[in-house]
């Protein structure tokens, strides 16, 4: 269960060790991470602005990059989601050049998992196996249901018991078999762990999980490339498991050594976005600290509810080391950003993004980042898979509903700003 | 005082295959100091060069991570399943 391939392979992040390509996340001798390494002086002259630009609108134009096995036909046009000029949301907090990265949108779940799930199951049937896996907090188990489901392999799926119901749903629907654990993400993940060793199967967060974490590079390639080829000055990302924001970084420092990009006179700053419920890599980044203290989610964004984040030092070093921060928001200012975020940019974010987007004002009220930065927010997925987190939110339109007469029309629209309440009688009532 | 020790298939190369066995230790220092005489090779694995546990290595108390119950200072109780798993990490190589 192991193939070679000339242009990557696993290495120890600690010791060096090589490992060719099998499903295996971990050294065996030092246990350290295994990390895809590619030869990158070969793909000089190959992966380039143009060969990219001939490629699909899919993420599979950077296929170059990724670790996708030789003779590996893509199937699903995954990715390339919009990045978008966002002067409305950037004018209610001060920002002349935000961007706003829409993976809301992405194909075919609509979260930024499908870049990563595509890239993992590409592996695991290079591998053979016949059944794939994961520990999910929900949009991870809609993305490997569906995906697994187009390419005719088993699922199954580890959630924490408490996640949304439409998460549940949209990963129900695609026949997967869903087991709810009684527990947190974390007891849900180590479970994983326990069943990735004793049966044989692919599990994308776990024995695959280098090949699917390269996934995540692909939302820095994009960003480049929209941004006309150029790299922002900061970027703000969710984190959860704190692998998406140094993949981005992985991607942006790629683009450099290719020379796709000008190394900026300034490293781009990350910026990690986090709900006060559930933060314990915020913490370490303002602690200053490299050890992560698990903490108990408490959080409606349980997209980012892992209290125990696999690569949570890592990512704090990272971040303080270009000089970037992380803040945490509390479930209140996490709604209040899933408004805004659609009430300025047309975008319907789940909780995560609100996380995101509330974050992101509070690093320009606070003047972490200036009004003229070029800033690229990252919305990682979709409102509809949570709409229980606005359950209350609009109680006017459950109230009543008016007769189809202009008068009572125009006598609403008058309540609605506050005039006296006009008495309208509600439909159906006469 | 009896303890359940639990360990995943990797470090089975170094138990003569055993996956679980029985411990009198009192605490997580002496189940560590118990592997240097009855598996050597796995203390070799789990242990860093300072005779520390590998960063890369959670312990779980009754399915609860050590972190939760005051760490290194817990005192196991009679009748712990104490298990070890090394965490599972992307890591990204900086170059």
């Amino acid at each position: 269960m192991e193939y070679s391939c000339a242009n990557y392979e696993l290495m120890c992040n600690e010791c060096g060790k090589r490992y060719g390509n099998r499903p295996l996340s971990g050294c065996p001798d030092c246990l350290a991470p295994l990390e895809v390494v590619y030869d990158l002086l070969n793909a000089k002259g190959v992966f380039t602005r143009d060969s990219i630009a001939r490629g699909p609108a899919s993420i599979w134009r950077y296929a170059r990059l990724l670790p996708v096995p030789e003779g590996f036909q893509p199937d699903l046009p995954v990715g390339f989601t919009p990045l978008i000029r966002a002067a409305r949301l950037g004018a209610r907090i001060g920002a002349s050049s935000l961007y706003v990265k829409n993976d809301a949108v992405c194909f075919p779940t609509l979260s930024f998992k499908d870049r990563v799930v595509s890239v993992a199951l590409a592996n695991a049937r290079k591998f053979g196996f016949d059944t794939v896996g994961c520990s999910s907090t929900g949009n991870l188990a809609n993305s490997v249901a569906a995906q697994a489901a187009r390419l005719g392999l088993k699922a199954c799926i580890l959630v924490p018991s408490d996640l949304e119901p439409a998460k549940i749903l949209n990963t129900l629907v695609y026949g997967a078999c869903l087991i709810r654990i009684d527990g947190n993400y974390d007891h849900v993940n180590r479970l994983s762990t326990l069943i990735a060793d004793e049966y044989n199967w692919g599990f994308v967060n776990v024995n695959l999980r280098p090949y699917y974490a390269e996934g995540s590079k692909t939302v820095g390639y994009e960003i480049a490339e929209q941004l006309g080829w150029r790299l922002p000055d900061n970027v703000v990302v969710p984190m959860a498991g704190g692998s998406l924001i140094r993949k981005i970084r992985k991607a942006f420092n790629e683009l450099i050594f290719l020379g796709l990009v000008k190394k900026p006179a300034r490293p781009v700053r990350f910026f990690g976005a986090q709900a006060t419920g559930c933060s314990p890599i915020s913490v370490a980044v303002k602690e200053g600290s490299d050890d992560i203290v698990p903490q108990r989610p408490n959080t409606i964004a349980r997209s980012l509810a892992i209290g125990n984040p696999a690569d949570g030092a890592a990512a704090a070093k990272m971040i303080r080391q270009d000089g970037g921060w992380a803040e945490d928001v509390s479930d209140v200012e996490i709604v209040s950003g899933m408004q805004e975020l659609a009430e300025t940019e047309g975008i319907f974010t789940e909780t995560a993004g609100g996380v995101t987007t509330a974050v992101t004002a509070r690093l320009y009220a606070d003047g972490r980042i200036g009004a003229g930065e070029t800033t690229v927010v990252c919305i990682t997925g979709n409102g509809l898979k949570t709409t229980d987190a606005l359950a209350g939110r609009f109680e006017h339109l459950d109230s009543r509903a008016i007769r189809p007469r202009l008068a009572d029309f125009d006598a609403y629209l008058r309540s609605l700003d506050g005039e006296a309440e006009p008495e309208l009688v509600a439909a159906g009532e006469r | 005082m009896s303890i359940q020790v639990v360990l995943p298939t990797a470090f089975t190369r170094h138990t003569d295959g055993r996956k679980q066995f029985d411990s009198n230790a009192n605490n997580l220092a002496a189940l560590l100091a118990e592997f240097d005489t009855t598996f050597p090779a796995l203390s070799t694995q789990i242990k860093d060069e300072h005779g520390k546990l590998r960063k890369f290595i959670n312990i779980y108390i009754n399915d609860e991570d050590i972190r939760f119950l005051g760490g290194d200072e817990y005192a196991f109780q009679d009748g712990d399943e104490v298990m070890l798993i090394p965490s599972i990490a992307g890591g990204c190589q900086a170059f």
